[in-house]
């Protein structure tokens, strides 16, 4: 198997794959990037939090006209995560708005971004409509 | 500090388009000359200038402006932020004014921005060995636009506006509907960079550039100027009286940034900034949205103007698609906004922007607006809206007919 690496460094490529954020010690703000202190309340400390691979979409777009190399039409979604954190990542299985209903359930998956040279495989992740109760 | 207000004698703008003969001082020169003309004042006159624009801001075009309409020494302060640059310049002239440093002050707001395309689409330069290496704060190995989501302008405003439907049930007929009334306003305006009109279904039917948006819910990118001159209270007490009866009154000037939020780390939240921004200029200026007669509102996108009439208080909460379909909004309607054919058909040269809603506002506010004119027009307010975030709101009043 080829060797892999998280498109970002929030994804950990574990089993299951999930998400992780910096979380401030003091207010448990979330956030996926380095911060020097805590937007939100000013605190300098962060542990690591790891986030559900389940949310519901809080909002979309499908994307015709993309920046050059990108592949489209494709979905882009904000996610609400079930226990906290909200994240933007792309639909992977649909470009049809009307199959985008409020709250639509949905859970994390990753795929292949891309590879480099030297044959490692970046890893990236999207979300999948979700089937209740399967 | 200076407790009285502050009052727009003169303004100006340069018709927005496309101006390959005309470079970034020409554009300037003509809205700041204009709007001194307007003023019936002159350089000379002026204690104070501030000078936005975005994409050239680091080469001081306000001192340069000077070069082109008059080196006095007084200061210069170059402004940039995001597409509210215009509207922070218009408060760094009004600060400049209100801290007593000077009575009389000049905002001009220019950009030239050409056929630019999709903003923050360009193609990154290739031919290095890849090779994949986390960097930056997210640690990301490759360019993640389009892979994770995306953060380009249209995507943006394109989400805050599903966001919104999917909460209140807005459909994008309901959308495409803002485009039709601000491309229909824009045949009156001559200094509209595109003038024509189109139905419901070529908008509906036309490229989709970010579902819901199409291409013409879409702006421009293009070149032009705005510019106005401020004065004191006292200052206008002492100008000739055809000056005195064309001044407009600044009720409310506010600037907001955005307010931490959860979901506003990952997309921008163009909402709770505005509204802490309308409401902390309807308690300024003592007014409510019921006492509007006209709004110039940040319609870079259709999707934004239809979520702004709530942000804004112009409809009921949640209502903004409603209050679209009732038509309130259309220049004949009950509150006009975007008679002046807003971002989508006036255009979007995003330094100027935040000046250019001023002027027009302003225009109606002095009955010289022509065949657009809201009729018997005495309040309105304007605003503009630039990622990062930062929000502008002005809110300005006629003066009465029959004060001295």
């Amino acid at each position: 198997m080829a060797q892999q690496i998280p498109i970002v460094d929030y994804l950990v490529l574990g089993d299951p794959a999930h998400l992780e954020a910096h979380q401030c010690t003091s207010c448990s703000a979330l956030y996926f990037d380095r911060r020097n202190a805590c937007a939100k309340c000013g605190g300098t400390e962060f542990g690591r939090r790891a986030l559900s691979n389940d949310g519901q979409v809080r909002a979309f777009t499908i994307v015709h006209r993309a920046a050059p190399s990108v592949p489209a039409p494709y979905t882009s979604v904000v996610v609400d995560l079930d226990g906290g954190g909200t994240v933007k990542a792309n639909l992977l299985d649909t470009t049809d708005p009307d199959g985008i209903t409020p709250g639509l359930p949905v859970t994390l998956d990753t795929f292949v971004a891309g590879t480099d040279d030297d044959g490692v495989e970046a890893i990236g992740f999207g979300y999948r409509k979700r089937k209740e109760n399967a | 500090m200076s407790a009285g207000d502050v009052w727009i004698i003169g303004t100006a703008m340069t018709k927005f388009g496309r101006f390959p003969d005309q470079d970034l001082l020409d554009l300037a020169s003509e809205a700041a000359l204009g709007a001194l003309k307007d003023a019936d004042t002159a350089i000379t006159g002026i204690g104070a200038l501030a000078l936005g624009n975005v994409y050239e801001a680091n080469s001081h075009n306000g001192q340069r402006l000077q070069k082109q309409i008059g080196q006095t020494g007084i200061p210069v302060y170059n402004v940039v932020n995001a597409c509210a640059t215009g509207a922070t310049a218009v408060r760094v002239a009004l600060l400049s004014i209100a801290a007593g440093e000077t009575d009389t002050a000049l905002a001009v707001g220019v950009e030239k921005m050409g056929k630019m395309g999709l903003l923050g689409g360009a193609a990154k330069n290739k031919g290095a060995k890849k090779q994949y290496e986390p960097k930056g704060r997210y640690g990301s190995v490759l360019k993640t636009e389009g892979v994770l989501g995306t953060g380009l302008m249209p995507g943006v405003f394109a989400q805050a506006g599903t966001e919104y439907a999917l909460r209140h049930g807005v459909t994008a007929t309901q959308f495409a509907r803002v485009a039709q009334k601000n491309h229909a306003h824009s045949v009156l305006n001559p200094l509209a960079q595109y003038r024509k009109e189109f139905s419901l279904r070529e908008i509906l039917e036309a490229e989709v550039i970010a579902y819901p948006n199409t291409l013409p819910m879409c702006c421009p990118t293009g070149d032009g100027a705005a510019a106005v001159v401020l004065v004191s209270d006292a200052k206008l007490k002492t100008l000739d009286p055809d000056v005195r009866k064309r001044a407009v009154k600044i009720s409310a000037s506010v600037l907001t940034s955005d307010p931490w939020s959860e979901a506003g780390q990952v997309q921008p939240d163009v909402s709770t900034l505005t509204r802490q921004a309308a409401d902390a200029a309807y308690e300024k200026a003592g007014l409510g949205p019921d006492d509007l007669d006209l709004v110039e509102l940040h319609d870079c996108f259709a999707t934004a103007e239809l979520i702004h009439y709530d942000n804004l208080r112009l409809c009921e909460p949640g209502g903004a698609g409603d209050f679209i379909d009732s038509g309130a909004p259309w220049r004949e309607g009950k509150l006009p906004v975007n008679v002046s054919g807003g971002l989508l058909s006036k255009g979007h040269p995003i330094g100027a922007t935040g000046i250019a809603n001023l002027y027009e506002v302003a225009t109606h506010l002095r009955g010289e607006a022509g065949d657009r004119q809201v009729a018997g027009a005495k309040v309105g307010l304007t605003h503009v809206i630039g990622l990062a975030s930062a929000c502008a709101v002005h809110i300005l009043e006629a003066r009465p007919a029959g004060v001295a």
